[in-house]
């Protein structure tokens, strides 16, 4: 019986498992109240945490390619050619103005449709994330362009330099050093908000803990460590980039 | 070498310029005067199409430049700018500040570059310089790197737009002396300015601005002792 069970949680969809949670949640309330015994998931701690590896490796992923992705809008949204810049503002109001999980759910459910071909639940939830991100920081790196003064344009283009050397050489330099803090700040929210792609199954920290859970029937314990390990890691990348951003200011 | 006719340039309804036309020959330093918002840097500006005129033509060396089928690029390569806040890129050091032109646009060896870009830092007195980032210059040593930058296209205009209005006034001196040697080797000139000791001294003629137009052309020797308009008289009532 139990090893049935824990065969059809683990087989299970997603939403099972919350689910089920939540239906069992009075039942264990009524047994015991909170009594946190974290021994009970110490096997399974190696696995929560390689879970690590994988949000990093998804996170950083996506913020590459959102980052990419946004300076190519960003150009758009500034660009005389007004096709382009309606382009890029309606791709923006898009992805802001729908929630991101059902962007998740929709990206990866309906491109097997659209294309026939499946995806895997890492890569859908890659290019949501890089669309997503791309919609957030174009924004950012916009603002961050027409901070660039003025007249480092205007020097360049008296020396004759060609409007993509300008932008690359002259003013995204510039700009990207000016909005450093905010797209540091910008992947650190990507990081968190990397737990939504456990709906899709991604295996990554918020997943495996929902496993553990499902399996040995135990919330507090799963949850609360992979509370701590998304803290550990949020505060460490905060403290890196404040230093980080301090030595820039510094070298000024 | 630079002709514009019936030169005009509006903001909306604003007229700023309107219909200057006049002739600068090759070698003429020129000093451009005038009230402050009469349209001193909007006339220079449209010079390079920084500005694009409302009305009119400018030429440079009988290419219509305000024509479409004129390559703007290739007409500002020829015509160095100087503006009053530097506009040094922060981001490179003094030497690659100025050798970014020749070897981005003019796609010129950098070695070659190099040897160019600190011979004129040598002659603009910042050889000790070439390394530093422009965030560790004074205002005048700044405004000196601006010059050899646009000087390292080896442009036959250079056009200077209040270049010493942004200096500390014991920088002024240092600055000016870059320019009055530039000024010997028979490039041409064309200057806004508020140092009229130097317009005198180192133009030979003068353009006084007033309202869009040009109200006076004369050398400055003549301007400045019997100036013919009334506005002028004034003008140099409150700034000699
Ligand atoms: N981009 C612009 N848009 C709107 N108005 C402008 C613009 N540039 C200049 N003007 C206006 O045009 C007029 C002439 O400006 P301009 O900068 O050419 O004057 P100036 O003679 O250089 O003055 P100053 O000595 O103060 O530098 C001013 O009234 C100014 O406000
Ligand atoms: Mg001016």
């Amino acid at each position: 019986m139990e090893v049935n069970l824990f065969e059809a949680i683990l087989n299970s969809p997603p939403g099972f498992v919350q689910a089920f949670a939540q239906a069992s949640m009075p039942t264990l309330g009524q047994t015991g109240g909170i009594n946190l015994d974290f021994s009970k998931i110490a096997p399974d701690v190696p696995y929560i945490l390689s879970g690590v590896w994988e949000t990093l490796r998804f996170t950083l992923t996506s913020a590459i390619f959102g980052f990419a992705l946004g300076t190519v809008l960003a150009i758009f949204k500034i660009s005389e050619i007004k096709p382009l810049k309606w382009f890029a503002d309606f791709y923006t109001s898009i992805f802001r103005g729908t929630p991101l999980i059902l962007q998740i759910v929709l990206i990866y459910y309906a491109t097997p449709q659209l294309t026939g071909f499946a995806i895997s639940a890492f890569i859908a939830g890659v290019i949501t994330f890089s669309l997503n991100s791309a919609a957030y920081t174009s924004e950012t790196i916009r603002g961050g362009i027409a901070a660039v003064d003025r007249g480092q344009r205007e020097a360049s283009l008296t020396l004759g330099v060609k409007y993509p050397l300008m932008m690359w050489d002259i003013i995204l330099p510039q700009a990207f050093k000016n909005i450093l803090p905010s797209l540091v700040n910008e992947s650190i929210a990507l990081l968190k908000d990397s737990s939504l792609v456990s709906v899709i199954g991604v295996e990554e920290l918020m997943r495996r803990s929902q496993i553990i859970a499902g399996q040995k029937f135990i919330f507090f314990e799963p949850y609360i460590f992979v509370g701590a390990v998304y803290y550990v890691m949020i505060m460490g990348l905060t403290w890196f980039a404040e230093r980080f951003e301090r030595r820039m200011r510094l070298s000024d | 070498m630079i002709r514009t006719e019936f030169l005009s340039k509006s903001f909306g309804k604003l007229n700023v310029l309107k219909d200057i036309s006049t002739e600068v020959k090759q070698g003429e330093v020129v000093a451009i005067i005038g009230p402050s918002g009469c349209g001193k840097s909007t006339f220079l500006r449209c010079l390079n199409l920084l500005e694009m005129p409302t009305r009119g033509r400018v030429y440079i060396n009988d290419v219509d430049i305000t024509s479409p089928k004129t390559d703007v690029r290739k007409v500002r390569q020829n015509m160095g700018m100087v503006f009053q806040h530097f506009n040094l890129f922060p981001h490179k050091t003094v030497l690659d500040n100025v050798i970014y032109g020749p070897t981005k646009v003019k796609e010129i060896p950098k070695g070659e570059a190099e040897e160019l870009g600190l011979k004129l830092l040598a002659q603009v007195g910042l050889s000790d310089k070439a390394g530093v980032y422009p965030s560790r210059l004074s205002g005048g040593q700044k405004q000196r790197v601006a010059i050899a930058r646009s000087m390292a296209m080896q442009p036959q205009v250079m056009l200077f737009d209040e270049p010493t209005s942004a200096l500390d006034p014991e920088m002024v001196k240092e600055v000016l002396d870059v320019m009055k040697g530039l000024a010997s080797t028979g490039i041409t000139m064309m200057i806004v300015t508020h140092e009229m000791g130097f317009a005198r001294e180192v133009a030979n003629r003068v353009l006084f601005l007033d309202s869009g137009g040009i109200a006076e052309d004369a050398p400055p020797d003549i301007f400045f002792s019997t100036p013919k308009s009334d506005r002028a008289c004034q003008f140099l009532e409150k700034v000699l």
